[in-house]
Order: C-alpha cells, then sequence, then structure tokens
C-alpha cells in the first residue's frame, strides 16, 4: 500500500513537451510493475505561456482509492520527488495563476528529492533554493535546460535522463528496468535507453539539511475578502509620482504596484554596459513592463522587482553590446547594476564581461521560422 | 541542415488499446471512432485541446475528416448545423464566453433538431478572465433542447461522447448534445483508458440518418421557415416531446454500451454508497474525487454519508433521483456554479433538485452549497465540513433556505 508522487516543475511552451514525456513515462513504468498512475497538469495550459512557470504531476499507487485520496487536491502537496527542468527555477515557482513565488521544495516531502537539470555546482543551487526547514536531498543532473516550442521537441534524451534518474533516486515510485523498457516502447530507440540507463548509474543525492538555503521569506500579501475588495473588478490605477530612494536624487524611480511584482518568470534578464549607453532612451520606452529607473545621470537602470525578461530592450538597442540578455541563473541577487557600476567602475566592468561571456545555451523560444532547424544543423557539426 | 524534428514520438494506436490520455484526447478518440465527418474548432481553452488532438490525428493519418477552423464561435456553430442537415455527422465545441458567442446558432441547432455533440471545457465565465472550471457555461443552454451530460473522468468522456452520438442522432430524438468535461481537472488530466476497437464501437453506434429530413436535391425539402404564433407552439411542443423520449433513448444506449463494451453503468446518475445513507450529497463533474474520499473517510468514523453525481442534467433525471434521496434526512448540493437572484441565491442544480423533489413524500431537507468556482480547489476537508452542516440541517438546526458558499474569503 503506497502512493509515489512526482511534481515536475518546467517553462511552460519551452519544456511542456519535455514535462509531459516524463510524467507520462512515470505512469507507463508504474503500469509495467503492476499499480496504476494519472499524470496531469497544474497552471499549465494549452497554449501555455512562453516560459512562464507550470507544473506537471504524475501520481501513482498501489489502489484506486490510495490514487484517489492523493489526487484529492488542488496540487499534491507531499511529493517524493520534485524535478526543475530549468536550474533558475530553483528561485522559486511563479505561477499565472497565481502572484507571489512558492519555494521549489515547498510541495516536497520531508526526506524527498529535489531533482535539477544543471550544469551548476549543488552549492550555488541550493543557495538559490528557500529553505525548507526540513530535511532533503539535491540531486544534479547534468544537461541544459533543453527548451524548445509547442510544435517542435529538440530530444536531445533529457526526458530519458530524468526519468533515469528519477528510478535511482525514487525506486519505490519506479525502476530502471521499468523505465528502460517504457522508454524503448514509446521512442523505439536504444540510445535513449542508453542514456537513462547511464543517467540512473551516475545519480548521487546530496543531502541539504533543514537550515541550508536562501534565508529570504517569498514575498506574500493578504489577498482581500469580498467584502473588502472594490467592486466590479476595477483596479486603482497608480500614481506615477517618483519613489524617494536614497542617492537617486535627481533620477527618477516611479512607483510601482506594490503587490504585482516579477520572479521567476525571467529566464534571463537584461546586463547594461552603462559605458556605451547613448541615454537613446528606447529600452525605458518599449519595455512592457516599466523596468527602467533612469538614474541621477541619466542612464538606464532595469529594476529586477519588475523585469519579466523579455528581451525587448535588447532588441531595441541601437548600440552593440550594450544591452545584454544574461541566464537568470547567473544572479545571486537582484540588485541594482547602476549602484555596483557608481560604486567600482573597473570591478563593474570585471563583473559585466564575466556574466556576459557564461551564457550557456538558452533563449527565449522560437523567433523566426527555421530558427530550430539552424540550433539542431549547430548541434550536429 | 537538417529537416525540424516532428513533436513527439508518441503513437496513437489504432483499436482496442489502453492508452494514457486526458480528457481532452479522449473526446478526439471518440470522434476518430465515430467516424465524424465535419468538425469545425475555433480555439478557446480549455476545449482547444481537443483541436490539438484532432488535428494530430489528421496529420498523422489516424483520421479523415473536414476540419474547419471557422473565424468565431457563431460561425463553428452555424457551419456544423449546416453540416449536420445535409446528413454529415459533425463535432464541434467550446468554452466559457466562447460557447457564449455562439449562443444565437446554438439556440437554432435545437430549434431545427440538428444532432450534434459538442465538447465544453467548462470555464468560468468572463470576467475576470479565469481559465479554472464553473458549469454557468453549459449550463446556460439548458433550457434550450439541448441535453446536457456531465463525465468525471477520461474513460466516461470518451464512453459518453459515444453514446452521445448514438442519442443524439436516433431519429426518436434529433437533438444536440453537449458533453461537459471540467477545465483543467478533466481536460488537462490523463489515466489509462481503454480506447475501443473499431468494430466494437461501429456495431454500437449506427450511421447518422436524416432519413426524408436530408437536405439535399433528391429530396427537395426547405428547412427553417418564418413562422409565428400560429405555429410556434406546436414546433415547441414537438422539441419537449423529443426531449421527453430521450430518458427512454438513454437508457437504451446505456444498455447496449454495457453489453457491447463490458462496461455497465448506471445511465443518468452515480450513486455512491447511498446504500443506508441518512445524508446524500449531490454534485456534477470532478467534484466527485474529492466528494468521494470523504465519503470512505466518512464513513470509516460510521458516518452514514453517501454521494450522488449527476451525469446527465438535460434530460434532468428526475426520477432517478427521487428514488436515490428520498429515503435521506438531508441532502446537501455542491454547485459550480452560480445562480444570482434565484430562489434561495442557490446553485442551479441545487434549485432543479428541489422541485424535482417537491412531490416526494417526507422530501429530505435540500441544502444549497456554491464551492470550487474559477477551478478554486475543493478539497476532502470542505466536503466534510459540508456534510457536517447538512446533517446540522436533518436534526433542524441549520436554516436550509439559505445558500452556503465554501471556501471564499470573507
Amino acid at each position: 500500500m503506497s502512493t509515489g508522487s512526482v511534481e515536475v516543475v518546467y517553462r511552460g511552451i519551452f519544456q511542456k513537451t519535455l514535462a509531459k514525456n516524463i510524467c507520462r513515462g512515470v505512469v507507463f513504468a508504474a503500469k509495467k510493475e503492476g499499480k496504476i498512475g494519472t499524470a496531469f497538469g497544474r497552471y499549465s495550459d494549452s497554449p501555455e505561456r512562453n516560459g512562464i512557470p507550470a507544473k506537471q504531476f504524475a501520481v501513482v499507487s498501489d489502489t484506486h482509492d490510495e490514487l484517489q485520496e492523493h489526487l484529492a487536491r488542488y496540487e499534491p502537496d507531499n511529493n517524493d520527488v520534485t524535478i526543475a527542468c530549468d536550474d533558475a527555477l530553483c528561485k522559486g515557482v511563479e505561477s499565472w495563476a497565481w502572484y507571489g513565488l512558492q519555494p521549489i521544495n515547498k510541495l516536497l516531502k520531508k526526506g524527498g528529492t529535489l531533482l535539477v537539470t544543471s550544469f551548476q555546482s549543488p552549492n550555488k543551487l541550493i543557495n538559490f533554493i528557500h529553505r525548507k526547514g526540513e530535511p532533503y536531498n539535491l540531486a544534479l543532473v547534468r544537461a541544459a535546460a533543453s527548451f524548445s516550442g509547442l510544435w517542435v521537441y529538440k530530444d536531445d534524451h533529457t526526458d530519458a535522463r530524468l526519468l533515469g534518474a528519477l528510478a535511482k533516486v525514487a525506486p519505490h515510485i519506479v525502476g530502471i528496468d521499468a523505465i528502460c523498457e517504457v522508454i524503448k516502447e514509446q521512442w523505439k530507440d536504444d540510445l535513449k535507453v542508453a542514456s537513462a540507463r547511464k543517467t540512473y548509474e551516475a545519480t548521487e543525492t546530496i543531502p541539504v539539511s533543514a537550515d541550508q538555503g536562501n534565508e529570504e521569506v517569498p514575498f506574500e500579501f493578504e489577498k482581500p475578502g469580498w467584502k473588502t475588495m472594490e467592486e466590479g473588478l476595477v483596479i486603482r490605477g497608480i500614481s506615477a509620482e517618483q519613489q524617494k530612494v536614497e542617492g537617486w536624487e535627481g533620477g527618477y524611480v516611479p512607483t510601482r504596484n506594490p503587490t504585482f511584482k516579477k520572479f521567476s518568470t525571467r529566464t534571463m534578464r537584461p546586463v547594461i554596459n552603462f559605458d556605451t549607453c547613448i541615454k537613446c532612451t528606447l529600452c525605458w520606452l518599449q519595455c512592457p513592463d516599466s523596468c527602467f529607473d533612469i538614474t541621477p545621470d541619466g542612464l538606464y537602470d532595469a529594476n529586477m522587482e519588475a523585469c519579466c525578461g523579455c528581451g525587448v530592450c535588447e532588441a531595441v538597442c541601437p548600440v552593440e553590446d550594450c544591452v545584454t540578455m544574461v541566464n537568470e541563473e547567473a544572479f545571486d541577487d537582484n540588485a541594482s547594476q547602476w549602484e555596483m557600476w557608481v560604486k567600482d567602475k573597473k570591478g563593474y566592468e570585471t563583473w559585466m564581461t564575466e556574466k556576459i561571456s557564461d551564457k550557456p545555451p538558452r533563449s527565449h523560444g522560437f523567433h523566426h521560422v527555421g530558427q530550430y532547424a539552424e540550433e539542431t544543423a549547430d548541434e550536429s557539426t | 541542415m537538417n529537416p525540424p524534428k516532428t513533436a513527439t514520438a508518441e503513437q496513437i494506436v489504432i483499436g482496442g488499446s489502453e492508452e494514457l490520455i486526458s480528457g481532452s484526447e479522449a473526446i478526439a478518440h471518440a470522434c476518430r471512432l465515430a467516424d465524424v465527418d465535419v468538425i469545425t474548432a475555433y480555439p478557446i481553452r480549455p476545449y482547444d485541446t481537443v483541436m490539438q488532438y484532432v488535428s494530430q490525428m489528421i496529420s498523422d493519418g489516424d483520421f479523415d475528416c473536414e476540419f474547419i477552423v471557422a473565424e468565431s464561435e457563431h460561425s463553428q456553430f452555424e457551419i456544423v448545423k449546416h453540416a449536420s442537415a445535409v446528413g454529415a455527422r459533425v463535432f464541434v465545441g467550446s468554452s466559457g464566453v466562447g460557447w457564449f458567442y455562439a449562443f444565437e446558432a446554438m439556440a437554432v441547432t435545437a430549434g431545427l433538431r440538428m444532432p450534434m455533440v459538442a465538447m465544453v471545457g467548462n470555464r468560468a465565465l468572463d470576467d475576470p478572465g479565469a481559465f479554472g472550471v464553473e458549469h454557468n457555461d453549459a449550463l446556460a443552454v439548458r433550457d434550450l433542447g439541448w441535453m446536457l451530460v456531465w463525465v468525471e473522468t477520461p474513460q466516461e468522456a470518451l464512453d459518453t461522447a459515444l453514446i452521445a452520438y448514438r442519442v443524439a442522432e436516433d431519429k426518436r430524438i434529433f437533438l444536440p448534445c453537449a458533453v461537459s468535461c471540467d477545465g483543467a481537472f478533466l481536460t488537462h488530466s490523463q489515466a489509462i483508458v481503454n480506447v475501443p476497437d473499431q468494430a466494437t464501437v461501429d456495431s454500437f453506434l449506427p450511421r447518422y440518418d436524416r432519413g426524408d429530413k436530408l437536405l439535399h436535391p433528391d429530396n427537395p425539402i426547405t428547412i427553417a421557415p418564418q413562422a409565428n404564433e400560429d405555429w410556434v407552439m406546436e414546433i415547441r411542443r414537438q422539441s419537449d416531446a423529443a426531449m421527453r423520449r430521450a430518458r427512454g433513448v438513454i437508457t437504451e444506449a446505456y444498455e447496449d454500451f454495457g453489453d457491447k463494451f463490458g462496461r455497465e453503468q448506471e445511465p443518468f446518475i452515480e450513486r455512491y454508497m447511498m446504500e443506508d445513507a441518512e445524508i446524500a450529497l449531490v454534485g456534477m463533474g470532478t467534484l466527485a474525487l474529492p466528494v468521494k474520499v470523504a465519503v470512505r473517510k466518512m464513513r470509516a468514523e460510521g458516518r452514514k454519508v453517501g454521494f450522488v453525481r449527476v451525469r446527465w442534467f438535460r434530460p434532468f433525471p428526475t426520477e432517478e433521483l427521487q428514488d436515490a434521496l428520498s429515503d435521506v434526512e438531508a441532502v446537501g448540493v455542491i454547485d459550480r456554479d452560480y445562480g444570482f437572484g434565484s430562489s434561495f441565491h442557490s446553485g442551479v442544480l441545487a434549485n432543479e433538485l428541489r422541485a424535482a423533489l417537491y412531490p416526494v413524500e417526507n422530501q429530505p431537507k435540500i441544502v444549497s452549497f456554491i464551492a470550487g468556482l474559477g477551478g478554486r480547489e475543493v478539497n476532502t476537508d470542505n466536503v466534510i465540513v459540508i456534510a457536517g452542516m447538512v446533517a446540522d440541517a436533518a436534526s433542524g438546526g441549520m436554516n436550509d433556505q439559505d445558500t452556503y458558499w465554501i471556501g471564499v474569503r470573507e
């Protein structure tokens, strides 16, 4: 008598098929072991929002009643394994279904395993991940985030590798033999089976103690009840009044919505080269989230509480390499880049050069027809 | 340069098989197995998942039909109405306000006695533009001549869609039928489903035959002339008679379905742990999951609670509900919909049930609950609270002439 539950957190559209393949693989493999299961999405949709965190779950049980018991809630809250298909999600889950940030390990049971695809060091990821208050394990699969599109799938074996790793960290849910059998059946690809088995053998877990991790308490606010909420679906405008921020006198930091902030929706963020900025205002004008603050010296600093990482600033900037989109996982905090630059220009240059050069493959998805073919052609050479 | 790779390596297996599929995919399989001739589509989530699966099947060469993406829901429903008139088996569907945009076409479809099967991916009505489930979308056509049925699982979605074709296209009926699937909870949830083989489906589902009502040059007829008060009541009474006949045809279809497919189920309602029940809960769709789990928990504690899941809302299972609920002390109806300004401000199902049980001797108390709107969670704890309130109503300690909102922030 047991139930096993896997939560897969992924980037909407970019990793939808990846998440689906993992969850279906779990259910199929469990079926081979005589269990029954179900696979379903939450905050996922069709079409989804590009890059916005979404979830799929796979739940398997010995009996129908147990399965129902585990499913009788909005989302399973006691998962044996949580899989983060993109390591930037270790900073938390920001869904379009609700405002705020859910720690990546929040729905993981005590002693469960967080499985992440990443090239980062475990310690770096642990620093991103919110403190759980209970011990759990971390396991890494050395793989890229494997972003693709709604109608195309980048079959780079990340799905098979994650399934192999899952069999290692949670053999009570599915065994590696059943996983391999299912992969063989579903994809008819021995190389994919080999990938799963190799990852199974290589995967190791690292214990994470109750007090390890990011101490920050995720942003929360109290939602009004029906008696206090304004009627007629009215949302009051926020005055464009300037915020008083120390050190920013003479600049312009607009008042922003205090409850609607941006978190892990962002997969990339802009890094600004203030020395080459020609103050053309285009990033400030075109940013759909008004995330640029005007500095006292007339430069533009992207505010990371408002940036959704869309990359419009990089696209509209007329100066080469003035705005560069860099993977979100390269950043430990949301501090102002301009303040860093003002304090230590040499130091900023070193920091910026390092960030820009460290650009593992990631994209906002697909911009143009034929991009996927170009990318796969690159890989085959 | 390599050619782009295709999306997934999943294979759609033709023939009797076990598949891991969602409620939406189950409906798509039903369309394929029913060999539907014309499908019209217009995207709105969560219904649009059916479009995706159907178009995938067509592009994979597993299904051959006219797949027309219309320019709006209104046209979507008009096109299938006309296709149905010329003898095509048709499928259509929508969600939330998309369904409402087709309202005029939906009214005339039923009025003209055009059989069709529609899938409603139940979704909250705008505004606000929420994606979660509410039942007000499908319920809005409840008095127009549309048959309405709610399902709980992907298996039931597939089976019911096949049954819906058989009933809708029966010459005694010729009415449209909407199969309601709760958004997200069913449309996006995959379970292992027995997908029947073609031969069994063919033995169950005869070809659509409009007979002498076929709009065809060889059969010169006019459909839908202008008619006024000297004709209208007779026309309405005919639709009423067809809906009355639907009860028997549905029962027949479920019996035959059970024989052919080996899956027996009571046609109109599902009774869950209702033997000796003193308190009964009533609801529709995927709400059944937390309710069943809660009922089992309460039974384990010796509380005599049962659950009735209403499958068919139109025709309304008056007799079955009278039979199932006449011996209980109190009934709690959990509506995933609202009826602003209705009797006791209750949900649609609650008031319909009050009317159905009015003539029953020793009528049980009926308490109305509104829960799970816009896809909000209804969990087992909520259900246990509801059952407690119903027990209070049974003993007279609770006002049953009011409606209680569960899980709303005060």
